[in-house]
């Protein structure tokens, strides 16, 4: 075995991902051989369609895959129960949550639920971790609120704080900071690094902020067409992989200030 | 923490008006009976008026513990509904479960020649009735979730509910065209809906289905709560959607069928009670929402009861006609004043 494979919690072999009805297979991507690495912040990037939800949705068993192998933690996704699951991998979607009367706090200790006893009761050590989630997303002081009274910055870091609750080693996120302003990409993205280096957490995180990407990452896995990428941030963007990621001749990628910048005719 | 004794404190006091509300409906009715004589006759039988003693024992008491239990029953089918698909409008009546209901019994009543004999016989009775109450709730209810599978949009779920609400009401005028004057009766003077027609045996038949559903609720708690977050953050939190959705689906299901069948379609308390309660305790947690909804369920059918009864008169309005009538305006009310409604 190599070092590679004992770091790795999600391998994927052959994979094929996209859309099945009764009579056909829609395919998104074909092909995809990765592995998610213990302890990494990755970034998946890739253009609006190219499928980096479906890819998120099937690893994470939202979603079926349509052919191939994932193995979470060298066992096969699909014979892992969802109880069990729930206590390794936990999600913050885009999609947003339904209406109802739940409170920060609710919200946040509905993470507990893969350990909590039949009724859902919280424990001492349920209402720690719930304490600690909070006090690692910095939401003191919003706890008692409703839900729907948050800013979308704030709801993001209440998602976060549930996942972080939910005490998995995995957390994986679908566009965490669509919507939000630049201050708040930021602070999103400085708690998710700060949550990979300091727990030692393996985040991945699917998103457009390539800037915010390229300096916070530690890998990246780019989403083209045909294949995807996987490397570490920096060989990512020496090789000239990054720079290949938009076809097109709106922009170039500019090495130094490892920006994209748009191009003046 | 602070919100859980204002939460008991809400409880004790809804405790309270129920004790009242049965305590009320008990001693108003057609027959004047004195207070003391009523408290006498639960308590100690003996030094009460004979007559008096049959009207508490016989009907006005099985009576009140028809209304708990109906309206309680209904107002949770009504939540559980509310919160599988997501929607402040779902509720037993909406989605056309009740009409299926509706549908079962008038197959019995009016459809009642085609069957012979004993089974005949066998098919009026209230068992019977409630069995055929229940396998129409359960097939339009599985029908509504079938749909609700394949189309992602609420609204329209809600719309293929009020369908088959007018579609069971087509092949229920068209059994009701066949049948003969005194079936036709039977079954108008059931959709009136009436809680005072119960034996103690039948009570004893809904009480079992009652305790059942309740026993099967305490179970699918838990992932009702994470189903508050949507289905997929539910699935991720490890809950087995299918079972808890057939859940939802066999225990409202039997509930309104078998209350269907014994009180008659009962409008609006399944949707209203829900949001009625949410406004008063201001949480989406069942633990703390079912309990509440089954007491004020029972308290708001205790007061449509003892209006029905229109206490002192000879004259009993049909339950079906007050409910509507308080019902409706609530609804309307919530709508206009809560533009959100939280469900």
């Amino acid at each position: 075995m190599t070092k590679t494979d004992l770091n790795s919690i999600i391998r994927s072999i052959n994979l094929s991902i996209g859309y099945q009805d009764k009579k056909n297979k829609t395919f998104i991507a074909k092909d995809i051989d990765l592995s998610l690495n213990k302890g990494n912040l990755v970034c998946l990037l890739g253009e609006n369609g190219i499928g980096k939800s479906t890819l998120l949705r099937t690893l994470t068993k939202v979603q079926p895959k349509l052919s191939g192998e994932i193995l979470f933690e060298g066992r096969k996704l699909e014979t892992i129960a969802n109880t069990e699951l729930a206590k390794k991998m936990s999600l913050v979607l885009t999609e947003k949550i339904p209406e109802s009367n739940l409170t920060v706090y609710e919200l946040i200790a509905l993470g507990r639920q893969p350990y909590t006893n039949w009724l859902g009761n919280l424990s001492t050590e349920d209402k720690n971790q719930i304490q600690l989630a909070v006090k690692q997303t910095n939401i003191l002081e919003i706890i008692c609120k409703k839900h729907y009274e948050l800013s979308d910055g704030q709801l993001q870091k209440v998602m976060i704080a549930r996942a972080l609750a939910q005490n998995t080693e995995i957390i994986t996120l679908d566009e965490p900071t669509a919507h939000l302003d630049i201050h708040n990409k930021i602070e999103i993205f400085n708690l998710l690094k700060k949550l990979s280096q300091e727990l030692n957490k393996t985040i991945l995180i699917s998103t457009h902020e390539i800037h915010l990407a390229l300096q916070l990452a530690d890998e990246l896995w780019l989403m083209n067409k045909d294949s995807i990428i996987c490397g570490k941030t920096n060989e990512l963007i020496a090789n000239g992989s990054v720079a290949n990621l938009f076809s097109s001749d709106l922009v170039t990628f500019d090495l130094k200030s490892k920006q994209f910048i748009i191009n003046h005719h | 923490m602070n919100s859980k004794t204002t939460y008991s404190l809400k409880y004790i006091l809804l405790g309270l008006l129920l004790l009242l509300f049965i305590l009320i409906n008990l001693s108003l009715g057609s027959v004047d009976i004195p207070f003391r004589s009523i408290l006498q006759t639960l308590i100690d039988s003996d030094s009460v008026k004979e007559s008096w003693q049959y009207i508490i024992l016989q009907y006005r008491l099985p009576k009140t513990i028809t209304a708990i239990l109906v309206g309680s029953g209904l107002s949770i089918s009504g939540l559980l509904m509310q919160t599988l698909f997501r929607n402040p409008l779902a509720g037993p009546f909406v989605l056309g479960i009740s009409s299926g209901a509706s549908l079962g019994v008038a197959t019995m009543v009016l459809g009642v020649s085609v069957f012979s004999g004993v089974l005949a016989g066998w098919a009026l009775s209230s068992i019977g009735l409630a069995l055929a109450a229940s396998i129409g709730a359960l097939l339009i209810l599985s029908i509504v979730l079938l749909a609700a599978r394949k189309i992602k949009n609420t609204m329209s779920i809600l719309i293929i509910g009020l369908m088959f609400g007018s579609f069971t009401a087509a092949i229920i005028s068209v059994l009701a065209y066949f049948s003969s004057a005194d079936q036709l009766q039977q079954y108008v003077f059931w959709t009136f809906g009436s809680l005072g027609n119960l034996s103690w045996n039948e009570i004893l038949v809904l009480c079992i289905t009652y305790v059942f559903s309740i026993g099967l609720l305490l179970t699918i708690i838990k992932p009702l709560n994470s189903l508050l977050l949507g289905e997929n953050y539910a699935v991720s939190l490890g809950v087995n959607l299918k079972r808890t959705r057939n859940m939802v689906l066999i225990i409202t299901g039997i509930l309104t069928g078998v209350i269907t069948a014994f009180s008659g379609p009962i409008a609006f308390i399944g949707l209203a009670v829900p949001h009625l309660t949410k406004l008063i305790i201001k949480t989406s947690d069942h633990k703390i929402l079912v309990p509440a909804v089954i007491i004020i369920g029972a308290i708001i059918m205790l007061i449509s009861d003892t209006i029905a009864q229109l206490p002192k008169s000879e004259y009993t309005l049909p339950i079906n006609a007050v409910t509507s009538l308080f019902g409706a305006p609530i609804v309307i009310w919530l709508l206009v004043r809560k533009r959100k409604i939280q469900y």
